[in-house]
């Protein structure tokens, strides 16, 4: 089955470039964190730990996983191995969808190996959500970092794209809010920008519902509010993947 | 990942001397410069509302924990006669006020606000967060109660305002209706009109608190053992002090 050889391919490629270290460098700079802040907190120093340490992690996970797949598709791109493939009996759809399961299965490994550290100040159950929480929001970050570098082709761009994209939707809740607000004065301008953002909102994720660190203090959330969050996110990485492919299918290669 | 390198060797010596001395330069100046401490006066005004939450990108239990920290770091220099003396707690009431705001759920910024920031020796400033400790209970009581058992014993010990505390007490029987409240919490108002020293008072409500499973925490443990053997200490200083009110 070539995809799956193109996803073996690309996890070797991960493994052979440095990122179990900085999967393990992250993990050590986690706990040396937590152990430095048990000290300075006056109440709540393991909620503390929890919160601040995970956050980290999550962040951590997402870049990781980010620029390795920025950078892997930019030297795929520089070293014409994409040409070569391409000229093998290979669709185009069959090496993109296989490249991004490889993506996608090494947010997956990054994923883990940072919820087991969580495990020492969080109840299982909800280190698992947080985990399967974060394997589905690395893998919308590789939909989203492939794409981009598919579309931009140079680093660069494709990184600050990314990270637009990631960082908006982390806080369009929380724009919103702030537009929609009680003491906001309803004059015609204010209205025009609250729709602007609710507009801007309905074509981002809801990344601000997932892999959140409160599941890990206060409990975890109900499974429907869970399976909804995790689904919307499933949704918008379909959408990548349907613009990212549109976009190879057009290019001329 | 493996580089292909030359041998140490292969480095000229004053490439050597060059990044030693840059180094010992950055360590030099590093060590001797001032040492970055937050000045009361620094605190800048509470972030508005809505603001906090946008700067946590989605993460508020990390976010709003991390602004404690931050506000913990003005004027808590060690050998300071008295912590806090100088801080605007119109700007602190109101940085606590969006850090509840945006988790409601951490019981730090209360925690705080009672066993740190009340304790101010300015009568004024213990007022006003008093009354911020007040309005916040009325917010969720059942959650809360603690907090505000607390600031009763600081009106009746420290302020040495009976009605004050009696409000405060009658707050607590009146609005809590969960069943986990424990009966002594509900019967503050008794507990105030007894007379009882501030040591025996607080030891109460401590055992009390333990008793009830409702610290867990070590490090909230460390901190009220630690405030325990002050207020000992300090009555054993000032021995023949009257006894409460």
């Amino acid at each position: 089955m070539p995809a799956a050889a193109i996803a073996r391919f690309v996890l070797l490629e991960a493994r052979r470039s440095g990122l179990p270290w900085l999967v393990a460098a992250s993990v050590a700079a986690g706990l040396g964190l937590a152990a430095f802040l048990s000290q300075v907190a006056v109440t709540e120093s393991v909620a503390l730990q929890t919160a601040i340490v995970a956050t980290l992690l999550r962040a951590c996970a997402v870049f990781l996983v980010a620029f390795q797949v920025i950078t892997s598709t930019q030297r795929e791109h520089d070293d014409k191995g994409l040409e070569l493939m391409l000229s093998l009996p290979l669709s185009r759809h069959v090496y993109y969808l296989g490249r991004l399961a490889g993506f996608a299965a090494c947010g997956a490994a990054v994923s883990i190996c940072f919820a087991l550290p969580l495990l020492l100040w969080s109840p299982p159950q909800a280190v698992l959500l947080w985990a399967l929480s974060l394997c589905a929001e690395t893998a919308m970050v590789a939909a989203a970092a492939m794409f981009f570098s598919v579309v931009l082709v140079q680093l660069v761009p494709a990184a600050a794209a990314t990270a637009g994209l990631y960082l908006l939707a982390r806080s369009i809740a929380a724009i919103q809010a702030i537009a929609g607000g009680p003491l906001v004065e309803p004059s015609l301008p204010q209205r025009l920008a609250r729709w602007s953002v609710d507009a801007v909102a309905l074509l981002l994720p809801r990344l601000d519902a997932v892999t959140r660190s409160d599941w890990l203090i206060y409990g975890p959330p109900g499974l429907g509010h869970y399976a909804m969050a995790i689904a919307a996110l499933a949704v918008y990485a379909l959408v990548l993947v349907a613009a990212g492919l549109f976009d190879f299918h057009r290019r001329n290669l | 990942m493996t580089r292909d390198e030359r041998k140490l060797s292969a480095v000229p010596g004053w490439l050597w001397a060059f990044l030693a001395l840059a180094l010992a330069a950055q360590v030099a100046l590093h060590s001797t410069g001032p040492r970055l401490r937050a000045a009361p006066s620094e605190l800048p005004p509470p972030p508005a509302p809505g603001v906090l939450r946008l700067a946590s990108f989605g993460e508020p239990a990390a976010a709003v924990r991390l602004a404690m920290l931050y506000l913990q770091s003005f004027d808590q220099r060690a050998g300071n006669d008295i912590p806090y003396r100088d801080l605007d707690y119109g700007r602190l009431i109101g940085w606590l006020r969006a850090i509840v705001d945006t988790d409601p759920r951490s019981a730090y910024p209360l925690f705080a606000a009672t066993r740190i920031y009340a304790e101010n020796p300015d009568p004024r400033k213990a007022r006003a967060m008093l009354e911020f400790i007040y309005r916040e209970f009325l917010k969720d009581p059942n959650r809360r109660w603690r907090w505000l058992a607390h600031a009763a014993l600081l009106a009746k010990y420290r302020l040495h305002d009976l009605p004050l505390a009696l409000r405060y007490a009658n707050a607590i029987d009146r609005l809590t209706t969960r069943r986990d409240v424990p009966l002594w919490a509900r019967q503050m108002r008794i507990f105030i009109l007894e007379d009882m020293n501030e040591i025996e008072a607080a030891k109460v409500i401590l055992g009390g608190l333990l008793a009830s499973g409702k610290i867990k925490d070590p490090a909230e443990l460390r901190f009220l053992k630690r405030h325990l053997e002050e207020l000992e200490a300090r009555q054993a200083g000032s021995n023949g002090a009257p006894k409460g009110r």
